[in-house]
This record gives C-alpha cells, structure tokens and sequence, in this order.
C-alpha cells in the first residue's frame, strides 16, 4: 500500500516537474508529458468524433494548444485534467463540423429516459465476451457505445474506461459532480441495454431452464 | 426498497461509494429480487467489458507520426513567438 503511494507521489511530482520544466521552454519535457497521454487523449478523441482523421487531428491540435497556453496552466489541478478538458472541446468542435450542428454539446439528450428504465431482465451467459473473437467484439462494443448521445458516452470513457473519479470528470467536462452521475447512470444502463442483444443467455426461451 | 430507488443508487453501489446502512437495504432488495440482481451483475459486466477490451488503441507507427507533427507544431511556435519579440 505505502509503495503504491508513494509511486502515484512521484507520478505526481514528476508530472508537474515536467510541467515547470516545459513552461521554461524545455521542449524535451514537453515531449515526455506527449508520451505519457498521447494515448489516452487518442482514444478519448476517437470516442467523441467516431473518426480516426478527426481524433488524430484533436490530439496534435489538443497538444499544441497545450503547450501555447502552458502560462495559464496554474496546477490547480492536475495537468492531465486540464490536457483532457483542451482535447474534449476540441473534440466536440469537430463533431459539429462533421454533423453541421452547432447544437452538439454534451447536453445533447440529456433529458430523454431512453434506456434508463431496464426492460431487459434475462441473464447473460457467464463471460459472454468470450463467444465473440477479439475484432468482432471489437465491432459490437464501438457500435454500442457509438449510439449514446455524446455526452452520455464522454461520461462513461472517462469515468469507466480511463478511471477518471467523479470529481476529476467533472472538472474535465466543465460539469457539476451531479450531473456526471446522472449522465454515468444512464450511460450503463443504456449500454448494457444494447449489450443484452449480444450477451444474453442461450440457453432455452423464457422459463424453460 | 423499490426497484427505481435501488437503480437510483446503482451507480454510487457499484462503485462502493455508499453507508454501510445503504449497502444493507441495497442488499436486502437485490437478495429478493431477481430482476434488479440481474441489472446490478450485467451492469457490472457491461463496465468490466468496455474496461478490459480497450478501444482505439493508438497504433505506435500513427503514434510516432502524431509525436513528431506534434513536437515540430511546438518548436514552430515557439520559435514564431521568439520572432515577434
């Protein structure tokens, strides 16, 4: 327990380090912080905009943006989070351009019950992943998740998939601790909705065990 | 306990993130009902899923490509902000 502490201490350390190293004008540092999130920034984007050549773009465009306001970066809070709520405006931005609606924000559907209300109660089959072969999975998952509405989905990446905490989310999102919970709790449940479609139990029909 | 209270809770549940006092009425609920039992596990899983199969990993080759057009977009422009002082 103390070690573990005490590496996400120097993880910590060393990040605002390079930080302060990178504000002086150390391009090198500067790289460093590229390599330790390029890949989370990626897949962010990638969740965002549904499109490689827009992700690519969000996570050169999020980077450099970063780097041009690193003077307005006052650690308050931790860079990654400040790195990530750059990469989801960015994000956004260019989903608009690709639908051509200026509306698309992370409020969209917010208000819809859609999904929230369980209706499919039968049980999976014990790892049901494993009926699928990796890329197929692969498809079923991006199709799933590339449903929900961009807000719903940008909840559940960093919350469950990067394991961001509540709080951080939030900061991220530019959204109150309440609405991040909300939009998570939607989010499950309306995935595993249409994950059940893949997932359920074969076994039999209804009640003929 | 009702069904749409339990649901309400479902999310701080799975996360552990609850009372203990809450955890025990939470408890007793899933112990009768199938259905909730059935949405808590699929709920848990659905996370577990999307958890373990990480999507859109970043290829190294595209990732060494994005590191270079990214460090070369800085050195530009710090070297154009230089040029204006």
């Amino acid at each position: 327990m103390e070690t573990i502490q005490k590496k996400a201490e120097e993880g910590i350390t060393s990040e605002l380090a390079l930080v302060q190293a990178a504000k002086k004008g150390d391009l090198e540092a500067f790289s460093e912080l590229v390599r330790r999130y390029d890949r989370n920034v990626f897949r962010i984007a990638q969740h965002i905009t549904h499109n490689e050549e827009d992700a690519q773009d969000v996570v050169q465009d999020a980077f450099l943006k970063a780097y041009q306001n690193l003077e307005q970066f006052q650690g308050n809070s931790k860079f990654y989070t400040w790195l990530v709520r750059i990469a989801v405006n960015e994000a956004l931005m260019r989903l608009r351009k690709r639908r051509n609606d200026r509306t698309v924000s992370l409020d969209e559907d917010v208000e819809t019950e859609d999904g929230s209300i369980p209706r499919e109660v039968a049980d999976w089959a014990p790892n049901p992943e494993q009926n699928y072969g990796t890329s197929e999975l692969g498809d079923i998952l991006k199709k799933t998740i590339q449903g929900l509405s961009p807000g719903f989905r940008t909840v559940f990446v960093l919350r469950d998939v990067e394991g961001m905490s509540t709080e951080e989310t939030a900061e991220m999102l530019g959204l109150s601790v309440p609405a991040v919970k909300s939009r998570l709790l939607r989010a499950r449940l309306q995935l595993r909705e249409r994950l059940a479609k893949y997932f359920k139990s074969q076994k039999g029909g209804d009640g003929q065990r | 306990m009702k069904c749409t209270e339990f649901l309400k809770e479902l999310t701080d549940y799975l996360d552990g993130k609850i009372s203990d006092n809450l955890r025990i009425e939470l408890d007793e609920h899933l112990h009768w009902c199938h259905e909730c039992h059935v949405v808590m596990n699929t709920t848990q899983k659905t996370i577990e899923i999307y958890r373990d199969n990480k999507l859109y990993e970043l290829p190294e080759d595209l990732r060494n490509r994005l590191h270079q057009a990214i460090m070369n977009k800085c050195r530009d422009s710090k070297s154009g902000k230089k040029s204006t002082h």
